[in-house]
């Protein structure tokens, strides 16, 4: 479809916008976890540590050299794909982190495959029967899972299939799974936690975007001409909130970065979010930079993502 | 008339549920016929019911509202006791709506044809393409440019004027025998209503086509219409044929909204002009514009080279459609909107363009009055704080002192005392504009700026606040620059006219011999466009339309 | 459902007239509640804090431990109403930093526009941009948890969606034309924004302040679930669910009260900004 001039600048913009909040966002990491502690020597050797050896481990880790020649050495590793060696396990962070990476990243994917479509559906389907017991019912059930933390969301399900129920084993990933039948359970708790609360975000975020089209003159026109209430939410009303709802997924994925974590710890799920918890109680700051750059920049994705579908489907940028 | 009516109404009564939760009528019992073919008017100030009435002919009201009694009659159906699936078969098909705003009425997302030919998708009454051939059909009636093209446009790429029309192409699409006109020229600027109107009569004329026209404005409807119905609070105040209710009123109501189109001739204020006075404002070679400057130069330049000079006590109207900068001039004059080149006086003193470097006394001796009096109001305040801050701010009173002084200026504008504790949301919107002047007031100004001020407002409620204007000038000997699109406003209370055209002044004269001696092509457009209170005056025009 | 009531009645009648409906009502009677326990806790509590009361361990409901006994024998019930004090406590400092930190800089942002407006919100923009609770986790590596820390650290992640929501309340009422009648006047950045803007934008920002609040009592109980918010011996009522969860295998009350008291806590506060009393003005009076 022919695009106007005003459309790419637009486009151009977001993308620069995302790279500016990144190098931003990595300032940030990068000034919390290596200037805020202090000596990063001293809090590695400990305060019983000699002088000596503090200078020494100093200069061996080029402590010494200005704060902003080390981000952006730091910076330049992370673009090659150089994270720096783990400071507990003395084991190259990449490799730590590789195999967690793809242990997070196919929950995600079970979890946005699972919840995306429900949520779609539930969120039209209220704005639809806008005031029905259906819709009353959605909506009291989103808004008791976005009021309550994530843990007590995972600890609700826990009681419920697992010590009420005893469908599903109460912490997923113990042993190899084996079968399909034990792969559906290792993954059911978290995916059902996490897919709650990205749901339920998703589900409010759509009913408003398709209510607030629904409110306009020309669904009301649509009325006029004798449109059935079918057609004037999935014809009319629908592909006007398209760019809002696409926002609303790709801000409700967003909050898998939160409830990752959460979910990630409560189950002993290892992936990436599980190391950087532990990371964090060890104090291990190059693999904690690392964790935390990849959920910023997986978090950017979503949001830009959410921005230049709301530019794509706005039809007065069109030529 | 023998013929059976195509539509009869009787006692009809429709509720509305107030945001206290009490139920209110506001339609007491409506009794009305319309014939085939005839086009009646609705005809009322705002809040009057007369869209409330007309909608409900298809079965349909706004959220809040339900029909509670009565029976509307439309060919062989009553639409009062129709459930809502057989309401939508009847939509479209027998009654077709035009609304007052086609703009917000198109899809933003759906291509023009698509939607102007839906009605026959929805009701299933022809096949697509035959659809599409009678769609162009209607664009050529309706005199619409590129007719065979114009319909694979998205909304936003056509004007205002040639969307209402494409709007009438969509409720004529699946051959209404009623269609229902709901202020379908109050948005457009009075040049291209004339095209609009045209476009409009022709095709109901052709068509045979009932039609209920839903307006405010007499000289609009004495246009189009037979017949006359005038509403006020819920209820029928007169009915006749147009020039029964034009020529011969017989309610007091129709005869105040018939008073108010009387011409009023303005009479100059008179007073002795000390020697060597200087004028109040002068303005030289003006240029403003919005945006990020660059060179000196904002990016969208909006007045181009503005010259004129009100004397003292005297009033300059500023008159053009939309878009022409009458209101840029008016902000630019005020300091609001700093002006980027040429040289302003004030009673001889140099004006400077921005607020910032303006003494306070300057500021002080001009005020500006805008045309919403909802959002010049802060709802947050009460009156007495609203007009108390500038006799605070110029005049340093306080306690007693000012409020003695925030009854006088109500009183000034024949407003209770007791009005001082509510909070602008109380207030009607003739009296909010009243609280608006009376805080240009309060700083004692030689030189207001009134900005469309009555635009918003109701007829009667509009003329009210011109002999307001005018008793206030000839106590305090104050001076106007009046900005407004009406000509007939401008012609009662200035004694100059400026027209304005794309940002720059096409032509100046005195007010009184505005409609015989303009010369600029523009300003006769711009005369001829006004609708007179005759109802042979369109057919009169002979311009293309 | 709907009750009516009337107060401050003017002579004539025409006194504003106040809608409260039950939703609200219970909303605010436990906002109250939690509040009063916040307060009063050491003094209601039936059991000090770290006393081992009870021979067993995650012990159940019973007439000498309402809520039960935790993993080392204590009494639940205790351990809510004082760790209230830290949940309440933290999140209303926080929230308090955070919205009037936002709200001024918005209010500000919007009057002078320009430059500061554009370089504050992309500056603030940016940091949105950092997941919350990933911003808390990388915090306390970096210096520690302390209560401080929490408070400041939980304001400066609420603080730019804060000033967001102000800046664009006040956008919207700098465009309108009291607020230029107010500049044309003469005056000052200061007047237009503590008496033109501010005041009405505030209800508004008082039901953002209670949604913030929300996330905010969330993201701290997230925080102290994973062992980085409230230090031991101190527990919040997320630091509470970490200790027992242990016991979420036995259905223990000691797991699912804390969850509640969180719950009930967010869920009033929710209640009550969706059904804030409306002043009612009725048009036809």
């Amino acid at each position: 479809m022919p695009r106007s001039l005003t459309f790419y600048i637009l486009i151009a913009q977001r993308l620069g916008i995302a790279a500016v909040t990144l190098v931003i966002v990595s300032f940030a990491v990068f000034f919390a976890t290596e200037l805020l502690p202090g000596d990063v020597a001293q809090v590695l050797l400990g305060q019983a540590a000699t002088e000596e050896a503090v200078a020494g481990l100093r200069q061996a880790m080029g402590l010494d050299e200005p704060a902003i020649w080390r981000f952006l050495s730091w910076l330049g590793g992370l673009a090659t794909g150089d994270f720096g060696m783990s400071y507990v396990s003395n084991i190259p962070v990449a490799e730590l982190i590789s195999d967690r990476l793809s242990n997070s990243l196919r929950l995600a994917a079970v979890t946005t495959a699972i919840s995306v479509p429900l949520a779609l559906a539930l969120g039209i389907g209220a704005a639809m029967w806008q005031g029905s017991l259906f819709d009353r019912a959605v909506s009291i059930l989103t808004i008791s899972v976005i009021s309550v933390p994530e843990f007590m969301v995972a600890t609700l399900a826990v009681l419920i299939f697992a010590v009420w129920l005893n469908w599903l084993p109460a912490l997923s990933y113990g042993a190899e799974a084996g079968s399909f039948g034990a792969m559906l359970k290792a993954y059911a708790m978290p995916v059902i936690t996490l897919g709650f609360v990205v749901s339920a975000q998703m589900i409010r975020m759509t009913r408003a975007a398709v209510i607030e089209t629904i409110n306009t003159p020309y669904v009301e026109m649509a009325l006029l001409k004798g449109a059935s209430r079918r057609r004037m939410v999935l014809g009319h009303a629908l592909p006007n909130a398209l760019g809002p709802i696409a926002n609303a997924v790709a801000l409700s994925l967003s909050y898998l970065v939160g409830g990752v974590i959460i979910v990630e710890t409560i189950f002993n799920y290892p992936g990436v979010a599980k190391l950087m918890v532990d990371a964090v109680s060890t104090r291990d700051l190059p693999l904690i930079q690392s964790c935390a750059m990849i959920f910023c920049v997986s978090y950017l994705l979503l949001i830009t993502i959410a921005d230049l579908t709301a530019i794509l489907s706005n039809p007065r940028l069109r030529r | 008339m023998t013929q059976q009516p195509l539509v009869s109404v009787r006692d009809l009564r429709i509720g509305a549920v107030t945001d206290a939760g009490r139920k209110v009528e506001i339609i007491k019992g409506l009794d009305f016929d319309i014939h085939p073919g005839e086009i009646v008017a609705l005809i009322g100030e705002s809040g009057s019911g007369k869209t409330t009435t007309a909608l409900s002919l298809m079965g349909h009201c706004r959220p809040g509202c339900a029909i509670t009694g009565g029976s509307i009659r439309v060919g062989r159906h009553d639409v009062a006791a129709m459930s809502e699936s057989a309401r939508a078969h009847l939509r479209g098909t027998e009654v077709s709506y035009v609304p007052q705003s086609a703009a917000a009425a198109f899809n933003p997302s759906k291509r023009i044809m698509e939607q102007v030919i839906e009605i026959t998708d929805i009701h299933g009454l022809m096949p697509k393409a035959e659809a599409e051939k009678k769609a162009v059909e209607l664009f050529r009636a309706l005199a619409l440019p590129h007719p065979d093209t114009i319909g694979t446009r998205y909304p936003h790429q056509v004007s205002g004027g040639q969307l209402q029309r494409l709007a009438a192409a969509m409720a004529l699409i699946g051959d209404p025998e009623l269609v229902i006109f709901d202020e379908p020229t109050t948005a457009l600027d009075v040049t291209t209503q004339i095209e609009v109107l045209k476009a409009f009569k022709s095709v109901m004329a052709a068509g045979g086509i009932a039609g209920v026209y839903v307006s405010h404005d007499l000289a609009v409807v004495a246009q189009v219409a037979d017949r006359i119905i005038v509403l006020k609070g819920g209820e029928i105040q007169e009915e006749g044929g147009t020039e029964d209710i034009l020529h011969r009123p017989a309610h007091p109501y129709t005869k105040a909204l018939l008073a108010a189109f009387e011409p009023v001739p303005h009479v100059p204020a008179t007073r002795d002009k000390a020697p060597n006075e200087a004028p109040i404002l002068q303005v030289e070679h003006l240029f403003a514009g919005y945006g990020a400057v660059r060179k000196g130069e904002p990016d969208v330049k909006i007045l181009k080279d503005v010259n004129f000079r009100i004397e003292r006590g005297k009033n300059l109207g500023v008159i053009g459609e939309s878009g022409s900068g009458k209101s840029t001039l008016a902000r630019a004059v005020a300091g609001i909107l700093p002006a980027y080149r040429g040289a302003m006086k004030f009673d001889g003193a140099e004006l400077r363009p921005d607020l910032q470097s303006r003494s306070k006394d300057q500021l002080r001796r001009c005020q500006m009055v805008f045309q919403l009096a909802d959002t010049a109001l802060n709802p947050a305040q009460s009156i007495e704080a609203i007009l108390s801050r500038p006799l605070a701010f110029y005049h340093g009173l306080s306690g007693r002192a000012k409020a003695a002084r925030v009854a006088e200026l109500l009183d000034m504008v024949h407003l209770p005392a007791a009005m001082r504790h509510r909070l602008p949301g109380e207030l009607s919107g003739g009296q909010k504009q009243r609280i608006n002047l009376a805080r240009a007031l309060a700083a004692e100004p030689e030189l207001i700026l009134c900005d469309e001020i009555t635009s918003a407002l109701d007829t009667v409620v509009a003329a009210a606040i011109l002999d307001l204007l005018k008793e206030l000038q000839s106590e305090l000997g104050l001076s106007y620059m009046f900005i407004s699109h009406d000509l007939s406003t401008v012609e009662a209370i200035c004694d100059e006219v400026l027209v304005m055209l794309k940002g720059e002044v096409v032509e100046q004269l005195p007010a009184a011999r505005m409609a015989a001696d303009a010369q600029h092509p523009y300003s006769r457009l711009l005369i001829s466009s006004v609708p007179q209170l005759d109802t042979g005056w369109l057919a009169g025009l002979d311009r293309a339309g | 459902m709907i009750s009516v009531l009337r107060t401050s009645p003017r002579p004539g009648g025409t006194g504003p007239t106040w809608r409260f409906n039950w939703v609200g009502r219970i909303g605010l009677a436990m906002i109250l509640f939690w509040a009063f326990v916040a307060i009063f806790a050491p003094m209601i509590a039936p059991y000090p804090i770290g006393e081992i009361a009870d021979w067993d361990y995650f012990g159940p409901m019973s007439g000498q431990f309402w809520l039960g006994s935790d993993y080392l024998g204590r009494d639940v019930l205790s351990r809510i109403l004082v760790g209230s004090r830290y949940t309440v406590g933290i999140s209303l400092a926080a929230v308090f930093v955070a919205c009037a930190g936002g709200v001024i800089l918005g209010m500000v942002a919007a009057v002078m526009g320009g430059i500061f407006d554009t370089l504050l919100s992309r500056l603030l923009d940016a940091f949105n941009g950092i997941p919350s609770l990933l911003f808390g986790l990388v915090v306390v590596a970096a210096v520690g948890s302390s209560i401080p820390v929490l408070v400041l650290t939980l304001a400066a992640i609420y603080l730019p969606g804060a000033y967001r929501f102000a800046r664009a309340l006040s956008v919207n009422v700098n465009a309108m034309d009291f607020v230029t009648v107010a500049r044309a006047r003469g005056e000052r950045t200061p007047y237009l924004i503590f008496r033109e803007i501010f005041p009405n934008i505030l209800g508004p920002v008082l039901a953002d302040l209670g949604v913030r609040f929300v996330f905010i009592v969330l993201l701290l109980s997230g925080l102290s679930f994973l062992g980085l918010g409230v230090q031991p011996p101190n527990a919040d009522w997320g630091a509470l669910v970490r200790e027992n969860i242990e016991g979420l295998s036995l259905g223990a009350p000691a797991v699912i009260f804390p969850c509640i008291a969180i719950a009930t806590l967010t869920i009033s506060v929710n209640m009550f900004i969706d059904n804030l009393p409306k002043k009612i003005r009725d048009r036809s009076e």
